[in-house]
């Protein structure tokens, strides 16, 4: 195999650790909406909550990504 | 192939304005330069203006920048205490920095300095130096307790703390990346879908012709999400600021 089709190979790989954060996302978004459905009153009191493990989270995905990007230009 | 001026990565290319050379290091005034000097330019002008006239019941701009002061210090107040104040200038200055300078990156032709990853690192390794440099000048070698959390049984306390130191020296880089990636990410999107339409659209073929207006449809969509991202990333980087620095205030419960 030519060692360039590796690398873009090896790009969309990396690309499906996103699928993870995705996940994640989905958990925190989805639990969010269940929780402030049940008690609309607490939910505005959670939001910085919910940003930050969306933010967490969110990283691990970015850190694929960031692997990606590398392989790519590099 | 990509045409010449489709390019998705030549937006974040670099030009010497001022050449400037001291010794072997190229100190040269670049366009990020100029237009991290703008984003201080415009955000401090519109604070210094609309706060200039201050009066007891707020006009429109006042009213934004009040809000503005209370959206960030409610935030360090929920997250890191009312003794997080006293880091209340840092704080408020690294959101408006990173806002302004997302938001001016929007504007057409303009050059995005967060998507270049050395400008994140290094404000990220700022917030860092100040919660190492606080917390040990405040409470010396008590700072870490920060790695020893309380309530776990002695066997594996060696493995949490190795965790802790872990998880902590990879704080800077989550921080950084997440902030470059969002913006680097976004434009190259932005600037893929433009160059699609653009492609479609003068291709031979009648469909494709046709069929450009999808792309093209798919970037008004895009530009409120990156408007959304612009602003979300800076809450995001100045909410976790808030949360090292409570780690700073308060080591050794959280």
């Amino acid at each position: 195999m030519e060692a360039e089709a590796a690398k873009y190979i090896g790009a969309g790989i990396a690309c499906l650790g996103m699928a993870g954060a995705g996940i994640g996302l989905g958990h925190i978004f989805g639990n969010y909406l269940a929780g402030a459905l049940r008690n609309p009153s607490a939910a505005q009191g959670q939001f910085a909550n919910l940003i930050f493990g969306f933010a967490v989270t969110e990283a691990l995905g970015i850190f694929s990504f960031a692997v990606a990007l590398i392989m790519l230009f590099t | 192939m990509i045409a010449a001026g489709l390019d998705p990565i030549a937006q974040f290319e670099l030009h010497k304005l001022a050449e400037l050379k001291i010794g072997k290091y190229d100190l040269s005034f670049t366009n990020s330069a100029l237009i991290m000097l703008v984003t201080v330019a415009v955000a401090g002008l519109w604070l210094f203006l609309s706060t200039s006239k201050r009066s007891l019941i707020p006009g429109r701009a006042q009213s934004i920048a009040e809000i503005s002061y209370e959206f960030i210090s409610d935030m360090i107040r929920s997250t890191a205490g009312s003794d997080g104040m006293k880091f209340f200038p840092f704080v408020y200055s690294l959101f408006m920095f990173i806002l302004f300078a997302n938001m001016l990156g929007m504007v057409p032709f303009f050059f995005t300095s967060t998507s270049h990853i050395i400008i994140t690192f290094v404000m990220a390794m700022m917030v860092m130096a100040i919660v190492v440099g606080y917390g040990l000048f405040k409470h010396g070698f008590k700072f870490l307790k920060l790695f020893v959390p309380s309530g776990i049984p002695m066997a594996i306390l060696p493995f949490v703390s190795l965790l802790e130191v872990i998880s902590f020296l990879s704080r800077p880089i989550s921080l950084s990346v997440r902030l470059w990636a969002n913006m680097f990410a976004g434009h190259i999107l932005l600037k893929l879908f433009a160059g699609f339409a653009i492609m479609m659209f003068t291709s031979a073929g009648v469909l494709t012709t046709i069929g450009a207006a999808v792309p093209y449809a798919l970037v008004f969509a895009l530009i409120p999400l990156e408007f959304l991202v612009a602003f979300v990333q800076a809450y995001v980087f100045a909410l976790l600021t808030c949360v090292y620095l409570s780690d700073a205030l308060h080591p050794g419960h959280h």
